[in-house]
């Protein structure tokens, strides 16, 4: 197995569904960082057999907000001076801004060059989300 | 204040902001003359990127009876649209020469795109595919204060086309606001109201049927309208459906005597000429009133509202 010495600061973003990882350095853009990024995939756990884990040598201040919409299960742990100091839940953003874009075929977005299309929570349970132009419903699927 | 506001959906407006508007257009339709100059030196831009008769030539009589003036277009092969120009700098050319815009488009969502393009014209939404219709909205609501005397309560069958039924989406969405409504809606299973609309309302304030007959002798409002060949890929799927409620005098028998039955206009066969003589029947009443209502929003919209 490879060792990845342990985090002195910055993120670790745990017990990510294996696959979703590579999803989720994308969508965070961590290519863009200038920091020290490891992804490890398909790790072996206990509870989830295989997982992937992100950690992130950084003091940068990174919008989490689209985690939720991969994976709302993941563990996202922030670490100062080799410790713990920080646990955080996710949940599903009320608003998502640039990430998704409408399924509604008669959306004027599927017709015009639009950047950033907002979309409102409107179903927590069903993870689905309202177009701020044509407001149909939607969900955010990952890309495999 | 409504001076410089976009309308793109009911919901832009807060219900006193409506009132405000019906009170003008009561205004207007008591001294029409009174208000003949007010857009004097006013110009609307009419942007119709798909056919319309009444509401274009709605926006088109009010602005010209308000003493403004339009330009603009009807067929979008006759505009830069054709030369593959972008909305967006449709819109910002536009405001260069106009003071308020009208836009009618087939895609959902477009009159709130194009009104972030604008930076101080006013945008208002005449129809974007089977969305929104909001002037429509304020038609129906100045036509349900003229007959039933208020917007409260009553129960409203809404009967038809639900699914792609762009009034109808702004009408109960707006008529839901106000006190004690009840919707009644009536269609084909495969028209029913969308989800995203039926999410918003109280469940306990609306039932759905397929039986026009069964529902008619409890409605106050018979909201009818046409199933929109426009809508449908399948032509198949729209001749199936298209004769699935005819209103006729012998329905109209069942009905209360006081039920008033209103129609967006055009209508093709879901009402029949014969219900025409009834006066129950309102919907050419309706037309005008729909001018009228949009008098009052360009005057509120431009900030003119007084008499000259």
């Amino acid at each position: 197995m490879i060792n990845v010495s342990k985090l002195k600061k910055g993120i670790i973003i745990d017990h990510i569904e294996a696959g979703h990882g590579f999803e989720i350095y994308k969508q965070l853009h961590l290519n863009d960082i200038d920091d020290v990024v490891v992804l490890l995939k398909k790790i072996p756990s206990k509870k989830m057999k295989q997982k992937d884990l992100i950690k992130i040598e950084t003091d940068l201040q990174i919008d989490m907000t689209v985690l939720g919409l991969i994976d709302p299960n993941v563990t996202i742990n922030f670490v100062k001076n080799g410790e713990l100091f920080k646990k955080i839940n996710l949940t599903l953003p009320k608003v998502v801004n640039g990430i998704m874009t409408c399924k509604n075929p008669r959306c004027i977005t599927q017709y015009e060059d639009v950047k950033e299309i907002k979309f409102y929570l409107v179903n927590e349970e069903k993870k689905q989300y309202r177009c701020e132009y044509c407001d149909a419903y939607t969900t955010f699927i990952e890309e495999e | 204040m409504l001076k410089g506001r976009h309308l793109i959906e009911p919901g832009d407006f807060q219900l006193n902001e409506i009132e405000s508007i019906m009170q003008l257009a009561d205004n207007i339709i008591a001294d029409p003359e009174g208000y003949s100059l007010v857009c004097r030196g006013k110009l609307l831009a009419s942007l119709f990127y798909e056919p319309s008769t009444r509401t274009r030539f709605s926006f088109e009589a009010a602005m010209l009876r308000l003493g403004g003036e339009i330009i603009g277009f009807d067929d979008p092969n006759n505009s830069s649209v054709s030369k593959g120009e972008s909305l967006g700098d449709t819109i910002r050319t536009i405001e260069c020469y106009s003071d308020i815009a009208v836009i009618r488009h087939p895609r959902e969502g477009t009159a709130r795109l194009v009104s972030k393009f604008a930076n101080e014209m006013p945008i208002i939404n005449a129809g974007d595919g089977g969305h929104e219709h909001p002037t429509q909205t304020l038609t129906d609501l100045l036509t349900i204060r003229k007959f039933k005397g208020g917007c409260d309560n009553h129960v409203v069958g809404v009967c038809g086309d639900l699914l792609f039924g762009r009034t109808i989406h702004s009408l109960v969405k707006t008529l839901s606001r106000y006190q004690a409504i009840r919707f009644v809606f009536i269609s084909p299973t495969e028209l029913k109201m969308p989800a995203h609309i039926l999410n918003q309302l109280d469940p306990q304030t609306y039932k759905e049927t397929t039986s026009l007959d069964e529902v008619i002798g409890s409605l106050d409002i018979l909201y009818m309208s046409r199933v929109q060949r426009e809508r449908f890929i399948s032509e198949e799927e729209y001749l199936r459906l298209k004769n699935y409620y005819i209103l006729d005098k012998k329905k109209m028998k069942a009905a209360k005597p006081d039920m008033i039955v209103m129609h967006p206009l055009p209508r093709v066969n879901e009402i029949a000429p014969e219900v025409d003589e009834d006066p129950r029947a309102v919907y050419f009443a309706q037309a005008k009133y729909g001018m009228y209502v949009r008098m009052a929003l360009i005057a509120k919209l431009l900030g003119v509202e007084e008499k000259k």
